[in-house]
This record gives C-alpha cells, sequence and structure tokens, in this order.
C-alpha cells in the first residue's frame, strides 16, 4: 500500500514533485559542480606547488628572515686596486659570488637529524637555496684617468679633485674615451642532496637532457640546469657554468612536470659543495618532509614547530595560500561565491521542499483524517509523508547529478586555463626581506610560474554526498511535513471540512 | 454494544466554551439500526466522533464492548478504528489520488492484511456494491453515487462490529440516496452490524429501528416509525 500510494501521489501530484525535483536538482547540481571546480582547483594550485616543492612535500620548514646586521652587504663584489686585467687604458673585470638569498635565513644542517627522528615523518631532505651573482665587464683604467671627472656608473674612480691639472680628452676603456661597460647577471642555486631526491623540488622534474644528479656526484663540481634557463643563457649539458668563481660541468637539464613553467631553482648543484662555496658549511636554509600518512600532516606539523620552535612550518594548506595568479583568483571565487552560492540554493531548496510539504499536509488534512478514520496510526500516516518527501528529494538528486555532471563536463570541455605561481621562500619574507640594500636590486626567488588547465574531477565521495544531501533534504521536509500530520487530530480534521 | 456514561464534550472557540454533548448517557445494544437527527450544530457528529473512536469525551465515559475508548491513547484508538468501525462520510473523502481499488485497500493495509488479500478482499467489497467495473477508476470519474458505493466497500471490506455514517445521503439526488439506503441496510441486516447514521433526512431516519434525537448535545429518544 505504501509504494502504490506513493507512487500515485508522486504521480497524480505531478506539479508539487515537479517543483520541489526542480529545486533539488539545482542544488545538488551546483553542490557537485561547486565541489568538483574546487578539488579541480586544489588540483591546480597542487600541481604549481609541486613546481617548486616537489611531488610529496607535506611540509616545508625555514626560518623567518632576520635583519641584516649593520654593515653586511651580502653578495657585494670586492674589487682591489690590482683587480682584473689591464690592457690598452682598459681593465676588464669578472667576478662571481655565491650568497644565501636575501629573503632566505639559514639554520644549522642538525636541524634536519631532529626532523628526521620525529615521529610521522616518512622522508625529508635539506637544501641551501643561493643566488649567484656575476659581475663581469670592462672599465678604463685607473692610470689612464687624469681628469676630474669620475668614471661610469659603478663606482669606478678616477682622477684627483681639486687638484689643478691640465685637462686632457680621457681614453682607455671598452670605447676608448674612458666609458665603461659590464653587467651584472644573477641566477639561483640550490644545493642538494643528490641522494634524497625522492621527496623536495628535484621529485617534480621532468629530465630533459642529460641525467639528475646522484649519489656520485656529492663533492663534485657537478651541476644541473634548469632547461628554460639553460636556454635563455645559452648553455647545455656538457658545457660549463661559473658558479661562485667555480667551474661546474653541466651533467643534465630539467624542465618541470607542468605545462609552460620553469622549476624552483635555475640551477642545481651538491649541498655541500653549495655549503663550501657560499661559506655555509653545516647549514641549510630549507627542509622538506614527506609525512607517513596524508592524515596525520597537521599532527605532524604540530610536533615539528614545538621540536624546532623558532622554524617556520608550513603545510601544504598553508602553501596553497602562496599561489598567486588567476588560479589564486579561482580558487577565492569557488571557496567564497561557490560556497555560498551552494548553501543559498541549498537552503532555498530544502526550504521549497519544506513549505510544498506543510502546504501538501494542510490541503490533504481530509485526507488524512480519512485515513486515520479508517484506522491508519500516526506512524503510519507520517512514513507516507516522509516517504514522499524523500523519493521527491531522491528524484531531486537524480536529476541533480545529471545536471552537475553535464556541467563538470561543460568545464572540463572548456578547459579553462589558469596562471599560477607560488615563492618557494614564501616563509622567508620577514623584515629586511626585500628591496633593502643597494647592491644589483633584491636578489631573486624561486619562483615557478605554470599555466594549468582547469580540470574538475567527479568522485564517488561528491556524489555520495549528493545523495545525501538529497535525503536529508527530503527526510527534513517529510519529517516536518509528518509531524504536521501526526498532529491533526482525525475528528477536527473530519471537521474542519463539515 | 455501546455503553456511554455522563460523556461530555466541550470545545473552546473564540474564547467561547462550547458544549457539543451534555452528560450524555446511552446504550446501544449490538446489531441494532440507529438513526439520529437534529439541527445543525447540535452535536450529531460529535456523538457519532465518540462513537467511532475519533475523540474522547472531556468526561465521562465511552464504552464499546469491552473497550473503554474514553480512556484509550491514540494507538489504541487507532487500532479499534482499524478493526472494529467502519465509517461512511456525507462529502464520501476518497484519496483521489488512488483508484477504487486502491481506496477500499486503504481500510486493509493497517490490518496488515498481505497484498494478493488486500486485493481480493477489496475487489469483492467492490463486486458487492455493485462496482465491478470500476475497480481502476479514480473517484473523479466516479458519480457521486458510485462514489459514496466505493466508501460503503472501504468500510465494510474489513467486517466491522460498526458502521458510522455521518449523512451519507446528503450530497445524493433522492434515486441514489434510496440506492444507498438499501445497500446500508441489506448490510446491516447480512451483516449483523450495529449501524448509526447521523442524518437530516426524516425519509432516512424513518428507516431506522430506533430515532435519536440531539440538540443543545442533549439526547432524548423518539419513537420508531416504520418506513
Amino acid at each position: 500500500m505504501f509504494g502504490t500510494y506513493l507512487r500515485r501521489e508522486l504521480v497524480n501530484r505531478r506539479k508539487q514533485t515537479v517543483i520541489i525535483s526542480i529545486g533539488m536538482a539545482l542544488a545538488i547540481g551546483l553542490v557537485i559542480l561547486v565541489n568538483s571546480i574546487s578539488a579541480g582547483v586544489q588540483g591546480a594550485q597542487a600541481s604549481v606547488l609541486q613546481s617548486v616543492y616537489g611531488v610529496g612535500t607535506d611540509i616545508t620548514i625555514s626560518q623567518a628572515a632576520v635583519a641584516p646586521t649593520a654593515g653586511a652587504a651580502p653578495g657585494a663584489f670586492a674589487f682591489g686596486s690590482g683587480s682584473g686585467a689591464t690592457a690598452g687604458g682598459t681593465t676588464t673585470l669578472n667576478q662571481s659570488t655565491l650568497t644565501t638569498s636575501r629573503t632566505e635565513t639559514v639554520f644549522d644542517a642538525t636541524q634536519l637529524d631532529t626532523v628526521s627522528a620525529t615521529s610521522g615523518v616518512s622522508a625529508a631532505t635539506a637544501t641551501l637555496s643561493l643566488t649567484n651573482m656575476t659581475f663581469s665587464g670592462q672599465l678604463p683604467s685607473q692610470a689612464t684617468g687624469t681628469s676630474g671627472t669620475t668614471g661610469g656608473a659603478g663606482g669606478a674612480v678616477g682622477g684627483q679633485a681639486g687638484s689643478s691639472t691640465t685637462q686632457t680628452a680621457p681614453t682607455g676603456g671598452p670605447d676608448g674615451a674612458g666609458g665603461s661597460s659590464f653587467s651584472v647577471d644573477n641566477f639561483t642555486v640550490l644545493g642538494l642532496d643528490p641522494t634524497g631526491a625522492s621527496v623536495g623540488p628535484l621529485s617534480a622534474v621532468t629530465l630533459a637532457s642529460g641525467r639528475l644528479l646522484t649519489a656520485a656526484d656529492v663533492g663534485t663540481d657537478n651541476a644541473v640546469l634548469d632547461s628554460s634557463y639553460a636556454t635563455s643563457a645559452s648553455l647545455a649539458t656538457g658545457g660549463t657554468i661559473s658558479i661562485g668563481g667555480t667551474t661546474f660541468t653541466i651533467v643534465g637539464t630539467v624542465s618541470s612536470s607542468g605545462s609552460d613553467s620553469v622549476t624552483a631553482s635555475d640551477v642545481y648543484i651538491p649541498l655541500d659543495v653549495a655549503q663550501t662555496l657560499s661559506s655555509n658549511v653545516g647549514k641549510i636554509s630549507n627542509i622538506y618532509v614527506t609525512a607517513s600518512s596524508s592524515s596525520g600532516v597537521d599532527q605532524l606539523a604540530t610536533s615539528l614547530k614545538s621540536a624546532l620552535p623558532t622554524a617556520t612550518v608550513s603545510t601544504q594548506a598553508d602553501l596553497a595560500s602562496t599561489v598567486s595568479g588567476s588560479l589564486s583568483t579561482a580558487s577565492s571565487l569557488v571557496s567564497n561565491l561557490g560556497t555560498w552560492l551552494s548553501i543559498l540554493v541549498l537552503a532555498a531548496a530544502f526550504l521549497i521542499a519544506i513549505l510544498f510539504t506543510i502546504s501538501g499536509v494542510t490541503r490533504r488534512t481530509r485526507e488524512f483524517g480519512t485515513l486515520k478514520a479508517v484506522g491508519w496510526s500516526n506512524r503510519r500516516i507520517v512514513s507516507q509523508v516522509a516517504g514522499e518527501s524523500v523519493v521527491q528529494g531522491l528524484i531531486g538528486g537524480a536529476i541533480g547529478i545529471v545536471v552537475g555532471l553535464v556541467g563538470v563536463l561543460v568545464v572540463n570541455i572548456i578547459a579553462p586555463t589558469l596562471s599560477g605561481s607560488a615563492a618557494a621562500t614564501s616563509a622567508a619574507t620577514g623584515p629586511g626581506g626585500g628591496g633593502a640594500g643597494g647592491g644589483f636590486g633584491a636578489a631573486a626567488k624561486a619562483v615557478a610560474s605554470t599555466t594549468v588547465t582547469l580540470q574538475a574531477p567527479v568522485t564517488l565521495g561528491i556524489i555520495l554526498i549528493a545523495v545525501g544531501l538529497a535525503v536529508l533534504g527530503g527526510l527534513l521536509a517529510g519529517a516536518i511535513g509528518g509531524w504536521r500530520a501526526a498532529r491533526l487530530r482525525p475528528a477536527e480534521a473530519l471537521r474542519s471540512v463539515g | 454494544m455501546y455503553e456511554l456514561k455522563n460523556v461530555t464534550k466541550t470545545y473552546n472557540a473564540s474564547k467561547r466554551k462550547i458544549t457539543a454533548l451534555d452528560s450524555v448517557n446511552l446504550s446501544i445494544p449490538d446489531g441494532q439500526m440507529v438513526a439520529i437527527q437534529g439541527p445543525t450544530g447540535g452535536g450529531k457528529s460529535t456523538l457519532l466522533q465518540m462513537l467511532g473512536a475519533l475523540d474522547r469525551p472531556t468526561s465521562g465515559e465511552v464504552q464499546l464492548g469491552s473497550s473503554m475508548l474514553s480512556k484509550l491513547g491514540d494507538g489504541k484508538l487507532a487500532a479499534i478504528r482499524a478493526k472494529e468501525v467502519g465509517f461512511v462520510f456525507q462529502g464520501f473523502n476518497l484519496i483521489p489520488t488512488l483508484t477504487a481499488l486502491e481506496n477500499v485497500e486503504t481500510a486493509l493495509a493497517p490490518l496488515g492484511v498481505s497484498g494478493a488479500e488486500r486485493r481480493q478482499r477489496s475487489q469483492d467489497a467492490l463486486a458487492s456494491v455493485g462496482l465491478s467495473e470500476r475497480f481502476g477508476h479514480l473517484p473523479a470519474e466516479l458519480s457521486g453515487g458510485q462514489q459514496q458505493r466505493v466508501a460503503i466497500a472501504r468500510a465494510l471490506v474489513k467486517r466491522p462490529d460498526v458502521l458510522l455514517a455521518d449523512e451519507p445521503t446528503g450530497a445524493l439526488d433522492e434515486d441514489t440516496r434510496d440506492e444507498i439506503m438499501e445497500l446500508l441496510e441489506s448490510f446491516w441486516r447480512d451483516q449483523g452490524l450495529t449501524l448509526i447514521i447521523v442524518t437530516h433526512d426524516s425519509a432516512v431516519a424513518r428507516r431506522a429501528e430506533r430515532r435519536l434525537h440531539i440538540k443543545g448535545g442533549k439526547v432524548t429518544e423518539l419513537a420508531a416509525q416504520p418506513a
């Protein structure tokens, strides 16, 4: 009887069924779409983050930047009076410095042991993030400058100010008239443990040519280059590159696993060599950690924070906020507008279902009074009303799943591209981090700019959530409608219609 | 057998207290056909609701057989209505979305009768009121007389001890009224039912063995008049 009555009600009160189902369908469809896009945006963010932090990195550890000490000038070039090679009134200068990036703070490498010993850590590796700056150019020799004028920009000082001298035309320099010509080049260098490639920046790269660094490269002057940087600097596998004044052999080039992106650094060298060349023996700037289980990341982050109280411990969730660009806009749109829109439409659909059910119960007062008169119990009547509402919700849910899947399909067919970038040193932007000091500008950070195609995945979980919401909406409407029906006293229900 | 002792029923309506039944004492033996007459608002329908276990009195006792209806909870009253009491209403009160057969089946649903038996008994009941060709018709597709026949089949399909009819012919023309009354009387005679009819129609009331008049909540006995 339950099934027959339910079927007849749904079919013969078609208008109510259609309105409730459409309301529920729109809400469920929107929930599926927003959830899928949200998952897609998270995936895209993870993709961008992988470019910088590598696959499987759950947590990164760094130290907040500190203000430089007075007089400190990291990366400054020091030229003596006899520096460079002088010929024909022109001095050729060439000097490289390898220093920690201005926004990086190094810390003791023993902290890696502390991290590795922490419960819940599956793998951990350390890196040293450096910047190589090269000054290369020609200046007029001091001996040739007898005038009171200064040389070119860059501070090559000439002449004796204030003295009475005969004015003669300047000579020397690359143009033969006392001028200067020089360039300043910088690129990022990442010292890493060649044996720890399962986690860290090199875990997310694709070998473009040559080979990656291996355990055999420890202590050697071998380097792997980002393929984009190698192309722009006209370098290739088998060639050499000067880093901190030392000539390295380029053993391979790598590109990011993502499209149109660069990897975390321009150049990768063995950690021990990087420490020695940059005078940071026993120091590191970042630790990359993989947790034993994805559900234990937050707990592990808490443990690491207490084990390393001065360190900045960032999880992937923290890092996701560092992703900028249209991806960030999409993420914000989905998490704010999308979520609220879903909640609003869902609330409206539930309200429509509840109001229509209550209205239906009111309209069917005589019907329920009659059924009570023929012996139907309150429970049977409540079950009937609730059953009708749940089935209406389920019909709406089923249509909503189709609507949602079509929406997801449209998104995946359109496949909007989003750009995102993430800074590897996100946690190190503290006081003194950027712009202060002179030199040749702030050191470059490792920034991965990636264009990702948004793909909205549909998971069983999302479908189950949709079905659950449909049932919940139906139950809610049915419970309230059933409660109203149960409250009807049979005598009053019959009396209300004369 | 019904036994009513000092049954009073009051309602509160718009801050006024309305006494629908006022210290009613009444005894109705099994198998009797009783007509209840009286002016509108006199308490006829309220009395029928007390007898049909649809409501409880404000004070006094209503007993049907061994069941003290005035003291039972909602669940027990529903069970008594399901087993022992059949109702026929002036407005037929059929479920508009269910067919004639399904409407009759609703009376068997609370008794836990299996689907096949429910269907068979409902078909038999409809056949007994002359509607064997109308099983699949919706109420809207039936005439007033046919709808009332479906309602009678629904009331009788569970083989109740009591049939309560509230103005069963009030919405019908004279010819149909007589048909319906003949039908009710035949069931009353054949099945030994207690048949209690509330009616404004003296022609209907004259068919009863016993006639009661109710006015201002007070019940008085009228002499039975042969039709």
